[in-house]
């Protein structure tokens, strides 16, 4: 590649054709700041509206100052960030940004946690300057499962470029102008009346508390001070990788001992794990996908794990409603079996039994209100908290995570095996349901249970297993963008595949938009894959169909796989939706 | 879904104009003004139909519906006042105009007239600064209004459309 030979500073910088200056200059080890910019390789997204002007720096022979994020290097090139114009010019930019922005930082869902404040204490900000007009919009918390501020948006657009680019949901547009813009929904619609499927990547991208996920930790904190109620709890496959981060621990390391300790010091009468949920959701989807295989049924089977990628079928593609998997999602799977196998075993009324989930999505809390997800009156899961705001409740009491001792899921929905365990990631769900479809087609031993090719961070992923002499095909597809150019070609007879796996969050679940913050940063979302990939490998039990527990569950409770009880409990449908 | 509450027919015409366009993708804003032309406005379900059409998000064509002071979501009166507010009219003291028109005709700017005959409108600079303060009636140009102009301005049009009556009149003899 050929190089650019430019100053920064005064340095001789080589930079690559192509590069901006804000790369450049990392070269030679100066940081332009930035706020707006945001560039995550893996999975194609790159924002470069230079709208906020945050980094505007001096180029010989220019006039104007150049924003550093959008300004490619070129031969000859004398940059200077350190001047006073410069230096005045950027602070002045995050003062403006200021003087129409909420101050109620000290009670902001984002303090310490802010890319906007970061920056104006970096910058060495002491007062807001600029006084006028603020805007006064209206706040948005109708789906249930995403807030909107839009006070607190900074017009960077990032989540329009994830919404629009990589997801293709296309919710977000800046609309009027001037003082009076806003990233909004199409005609300021309210979230719930839009095809938004609330993966919530517009919160993992947003610098600051313009996107939120609508918080239920009072709800969960009322439920718990309930004496009345039998209050349970269950984790996500991916949140055990994860919590650790907010404690100092390596990315991607296994904390299920302590979180399981963590949540009964909250309170909760039970710990469950959502991995015998995913267990019994390999069992049935297994069975499903044979059966359909056998009777000729539509192809290929798609997974329906994940409620944002139920939404966006439902709006996208009407025509493909009918081959999605009609098995819940796993922690509606163990919502329901608390509310019936485990009520009537423990001799508990299920009216008393309160099922919080903590997840590494925004959309479980959408989910949980979709009212055919209902058994016997009852909702299979009452409410949904995410990642973060597990990580809140724990530090509102004080616990201190690091120190905790390893505990045990509570029995009897606390078993799992390593196929549940990698449900988290991208490929993990297919993977899962290969081990069990495999052996119950051939009835042989499958010795070597990892699917290699069904990892990593590729948009789209392929597979060929042979069962019996026949070729069946897998796909996977994560990130929405991926998932509608494979449905397209499904649509179009072009894609010919037995089953598929599609997760709405790049990554999979361990980038859900509900998990602790990544910035950016891929490598913390691969870390945590690896984690998950690790503690599968460590399990003796690596096939959900040989979880003891779901096992004894069929036989004592369920009746056949696939039965009439099975279907009442443990599947649903699903319904055209609008786009718009 | 596909149930769209503006008139059908209309709607038939916009679509076959999309497609003829060669590179309909890129004429968004040609798309938007022909539907003004053809509704006098853009409701929602208009905006709706070419969001779909163009297989692009609705939230793109309402930011730049929105973006654009031409164009307009709310339905517009039978005539349409258009008083420039650009830096040289407003100078020339087009602000009292505005405040004339709505006085007299009891509307508020960029709202359409109870009985649904006017759109008292704003408009930034039409290129005609030597003509200050300027407004446009129904795509006609009066140059150097002054507040005491508009009462005749406002006949004009009362004229215009008892001729018009007249002539449907006579047509039905």
């Amino acid at each position: 590649m050929s190089k650019i030979h430019l100053t920064i500073n005064g340095l001789p910088v080589e930079a690559d054709k192509g590069m901006t200056i804000v790369d450049a200059a990392k070269i030679v080890n100066i940081t332009i700041p930035t706020l707006c910019h945001l560039n995550i390789h893996d999975i194609k997204m790159v924002n470069r509206t230079a709208s906020c002007r945050v980094c505007l720096v001096e180029v010989k022979g220019r006039r104007n100052l150049a924003p550093a994020c959008a300004t490619e290097v070129v031969e000859g090139m004398e940059v200077r960030t350190d001047t006073l114009r410069a230096v005045k010019a950027r602070r002045t930019m995050v003062e403006l940004l200021l003087s129409d922005h909420p101050t109620d930082c000290l009670v902001c869902e984002r303090n310490q946690n802010c890319q906007l404040q970061k920056i104006a204490a970096e910058l060495g900000i002491r007062k807001i300057k600029y006084e006028g007009v603020r805007s006064n919009h209206t706040k948005d918390s109708t789906s249930d499962a995403l807030y909107r501020n839009p006070d607190k948006c900074i017009k960077c657009r990032r989540c329009e470029t994830m919404c629009n680019e990589v997801q293709t949901v296309g919710i977000y547009s800046a609309v009027q102008k001037g003082f009076e813009t806003i990233v909004s929904p199409a005609f300021g619609l309210p979230m719930v009346d839009t095809q938004c499927v609330y993966c919530g990547q517009c919160t993992q991208v947003c610098p600051t508390a313009a996107l939120t996920e609508v918080s239920h930790i009072a709800k969960v904190w009322e439920v718990l001070a309930d004496e009345d109620l039998h209050v349970v709890v269950q984790t996500a496959p991916s949140i055990r990788v994860t919590l650790g981060e907010k404690y100092d621990m390596p990315p991607g390391e296994d904390v299920t001992g302590k979180m399981v300790a963590a949540l009964r010091r909250l309170g909760f009468d039970k710990v469950f794990d959502t991995n015998f949920g995913a267990d019994v959701t390999i069992v049935e989807e297994a069975n499903e996908f044979i059966e359909r295989l056998k009777n000729g049924g539509r192809m290929p089977i798609l997974t329906s794990c994940c409620p944002s990628w139920v939404k966006f079928i439902e709006h996208q593609f009407p025509n493909l409603i009918d081959i999605p998997s009609s098995c819940k999602s796993p922690h509606m799977i163990l919502g329901v079996l608390s509310k019936t196998y485990y009520a009537e075993k423990y001799n508990i009324d299920p009216k008393k039994i309160i099922m919080v989930s903590i997840m590494p999505c925004i959309a479980k809390k959408y989910e949980v209100t979709r009212e055919e997800l209902t058994n016997n009156g009852l909702r299979n899961v009452d409410h949904v908290i995410t990642t973060r705001e597990l990580i809140g409740m724990l530090s509102e009491a004080g616990i201190d995570f690091k120190n905790l001792p390893d505990e045990e899921f509570d029995n009897p929905l606390g078993i799992s095996t390593g196929a549940a365990d990698i449900f988290g990631t991208t490929g993990g769900v297919i993977e899962a349901a290969l081990r069990t479809a495999y052996e119950w087609m051939t009835d042989r031993e499958l010795e070597n249970v990892d699917f290699h090719s069904v990892r990593g961070m590729d948009g789209l992923k392929e597979a060929s297993v042979d069962i019996n002499g026949m070729e069946v095909k897998i796909g996977v597809a994560h990130g929405l963008g991926n998932a509608r150019e494979l449905l397209k070609a499904i649509e179009k007879g072009q894609a010919h595949y037995h089953a598929i796996e599609i997760m709405a969050c790049p990554g999979g679940c361990i980038d859900g938009g509900g998990q602790p913050y990544h910035m950016g940063d891929i490598e913390l979302v691969k870390a945590r894959a690896a984690g998950l990939y690790k503690i599968d490998k460590g399990k003796t039990l690596r096939k959900s169909h040989t979880n003891p527990d779901v096992i004894k569950l069929y036989k004592e409770y369920l009746g056949e796989i696939g039965g009439h009880r099975a279907h009442e409990l443990l599947h649903t449908h699903f319904k055209v939706r609008e786009k718009i | 879904m596909g149930e769209y509450k503006v008139d059908a027919e209309k709607l038939k015409k916009l679509g076959d104009f999309i497609e003829g366009l060669e590179y309909a993708e890129g004429e968004l804003i040609n798309i938007l003004r022909e539907a003004q032309e053809m509704f006098g406005y853009l409701p929602m379900d208009v905006q709706l139909f070419i969001a779909r059409k163009l297989g692009i998000p609705a939230a793109k064509v309402y930011g730049v519906a929105t973006f654009y002071s031409y164009f307009t979501m709310t339905p517009r009166g039978k005539h349409v006042i258009s008083v420039c507010l650009g830096t040289a009219c407003f100078v020339k003291g087009a602000d009292r105009i505005v405040e004339e028109f709505r006085k007299q005709l009891n509307i508020k700017e960029g709202t359409i007239s109870e009985d649904g005959m006017y759109t008292l409108d704003s408009i930034r600079c039409v290129g005609a600064c030597g003509l200050a303060p300027v407004v446009i009636v129904d795509g006609k140009v009066h140059g150097r209004v002054k507040p005491e102009d508009v009462a005749a301005i406002i006949r004009g049009i009362n004229e215009d459309e008892s001729g018009e009556q007249m002539l449907v009149k006579q047509n039905v003899q």
